[in-house]
């Protein structure tokens, strides 16, 4: 009887959401906003309580997170990141002040105390490296002047997120400023120690993984991503920090064998992650945190702009070109709900998780929307700037 | 002219060249092997006016037709000038016992008579290449000389011979 609940429930859910992503594909949006409805309208206080299947969301959602930051790790090697880091840093940090300091402040006005302070500049701050490169991809955008900074300044966020994951876990789980400090020192050594291994003997990781056969290389790869994962969630670095560090260490042939093995099985507990963050928050809490998350998400989409227009500015890239790098950067996704869903799972405020996800949910759809106005309005700008008439569409 | 390389971090790397009318091309390339080609607009530089995705095998063509085809125009020349002259081009597949092995290994000119003149590699026609260049399975290999050293030196390329 408990068998056919599960797999019934399972069997549902997931092909409910492979209508969605069909709707998702017909109108050229993010998945990820329709993938959190959906877990909103089932489970606690949704339309269709699951019974049976909670476990294997719970399980599914951790595996999904480790496949979604060890798949983001394939896509850069090592020396990309170095660069990056020597031409981006600045931009980094602009990146981050600027927009960190609006969920920071929010948390404080709404007096949730320090911890979810951190927890809610990290989901204001980051942006949804997946559907920032989709959008820009899908418009054209790859060629222009403007895309390689855009790129450096997502390689900076997740390189943030290498350090902050940590921080954001030692804080979550309570330890004092001491506890958090030696925390944050063996993180640090951890994530030194393995990038260490990935540039100078990325070689040995590679030989070590590789194999002819599909089957014994998708286990290895697999097996190897949880298995650090589950390593540096002990050492309290965060399992995601874990599989993205494992994913940087891989790069070349390798690399690609191994992203095309994961892609359609980080699709898939990717989508039961985004499901399970819907699913443990109630909708019933969504309305009284709308109004703070509309503001929010404006907000995010002015910082955000801002740092596109003066990164690119900085790169020395046109005014045309500053407004696609502002409206290329708006979008917000996967990596908001990580975090919301590491504070979520602390307990720290019960708020916060309505709130990220009433975030995400504007921000996932409303950023690509809005990148499609970019460039028509650069134009206008530049062209009132120049005096001339806005040069013929259709060349 | 001058072959401006950008890296685009998770993405490739993207090349960018001015022709000399005034206009900017530029390609693409993913780490996947998948190429975009990108025209640049006339009135504003750092925006594509239009960007073609591209398979790796369409790639392929589009690069033997802007490029190979003009070495074997060259060629075809040559033939016209020297009697009893014949060019042919061997493609390295991914069996080809010196796909990884140097030009040198193949003994081509001892072996047959004929020369190896010329790889085509992505877009790129590599002229005169030396004994050891390293052969890559893709590239397409320009070999000139008499009907019999030409076809002795396809086979020895392709492992048949």
């Amino acid at each position: 009887m408990h068998t056919s609940v599960l797999l019934v429930e399972l069997g549902a859910v997931i092909l409910g959401l492979g209508l969605l992503g069909a709707v998702s594909v017909r109108f050229s949006i993010s998945p990820i906003p329709l993938y959190l409805l959906a877990g909103l309208a089932f489970g606690s206080g949704g339309l269709w309580p699951l019974s049976a299947s909670e476990q294997f969301f719970s399980t599914g959602a951790e595996i999904g997170v480790v496949l979604l930051l060890f798949s983001l790790g394939l896509e850069y090697n090592a020396d990309e990141l170095a660069a990056s880091l020597r031409t981006s840093a600045g931009s980094g940090l602009i990146d981050l002040v600027l927009n960190a300091t609006p969920g920071v402040v929010a948390a404080l006005i709404l007096g949730w105390g320090a911890v979810a302070a951190v927890a809610l500049g990290g989901i204001t701050y980051v942006t949804s490296s997946g559907i920032t490169s989709k959008v820009m991809s899908d418009l054209g955008w790859l060629g222009n002047r403007e895309t390689p900074t855009v790129l450096s300044l997502l390689v900076m966020e997740d390189l943030t997120m290498a350090v902050y994951l940590p921080i954001l876990t030692a804080l979550l789980a309570g330890v004092g400023l001491l506890g958090g400090l030696g925390a944050l020192g063996i993180a640090m050594v951890t994530v030194a120690a393995i990038l260490y291994l990935a540039l100078r003997h990325g070689r040995l990781v590679q030989r070590f993984v590789a194999s002819p056969n599909d089957e014994v290389l998708l286990l290895k790869v697999l097996g190897l991503a949880i298995l650090v994962a589950g390593i540096a969630e002990e050492l309290q670095v965060s399992a995601a920090v874990g599989a993205f560090l494992v994913g940087i260490a891989l790069s070349g042939p390798l690399a690609h064998a191994a992203r095309s093995l994961l892609t359609p099985l980080r699709d898939l507990f990717a989508a039961v992650f985004f499901v399970f963050f819907g699913l443990r928050t109630n909708p019933t809490d969504l309305p009284p945190v709308l109004a703070a998350a509309a503001v929010l998400a404006l907000v995010g989409v002015i910082t955000k702009f801002a740092t596109g227009w003066v990164t690119a500015a900085r790169a020395g890239a046109s005014r045309t070109s500053r407004a696609r790098a502002g409206a290329a950067l708006l979008p917000r996704g996967e990596f908001n709900i990580v975090i919301a869903g590491l504070a979520v799972t602390a307990g720290v405020q019960s708020r916060l998780g309505p709130l990220a996800a009433a975030y995400v949910l504007i921000l996932a759809v409303a950023g690509p929307l809005l990148a499609r106005a970019a460039e028509p309005l650069g134009r206008r700008l530049t062209a009132r700037r120049c005096g001339a008439p806005p040069p013929a569409a259709g060349r | 002219m001058d072959v401006e390389r950008v890296p685009l971090p998770g993405i490739g790397l993207k090349h960018v060249l001015a022709t000399a009318r005034g206009r900017r091309i530029g390609v693409v390339s993913h780490h996947s092997g998948r190429r975009e080609l990108i025209v640049y607009r006339r009135d504003d530089i750092d925006s594509a006016a239009d960007t073609v995705a591209l398979s790796v095998e369409e790639a392929n063509t589009l690069a033997e037709l802007l490029g190979a085809a003009r070495v074997v125009e060259r060629l075809a020349e040559l033939h016209r000038q020297v009697e009893g002259l014949v060019s042919v081009q061997v493609p390295i597949t991914d069996g080809s016992p010196f796909d990884g092995r140097p030009l040198g290994d193949t003994r081509a000119r001892t072996r047959t008579g004929a020369s190896i003149v010329a790889v085509v590699r992505d877009r790129e026609v590599i002229a005169s290449p030396r004994p050891d260049f390293v052969f890559a399975a893709g590239d397409v290999v320009v070999v000139i000389g008499t009907a019999e050293g030409t076809a002795a030196v396809s086979d020895i390329l392709t492992g048949t011979g």
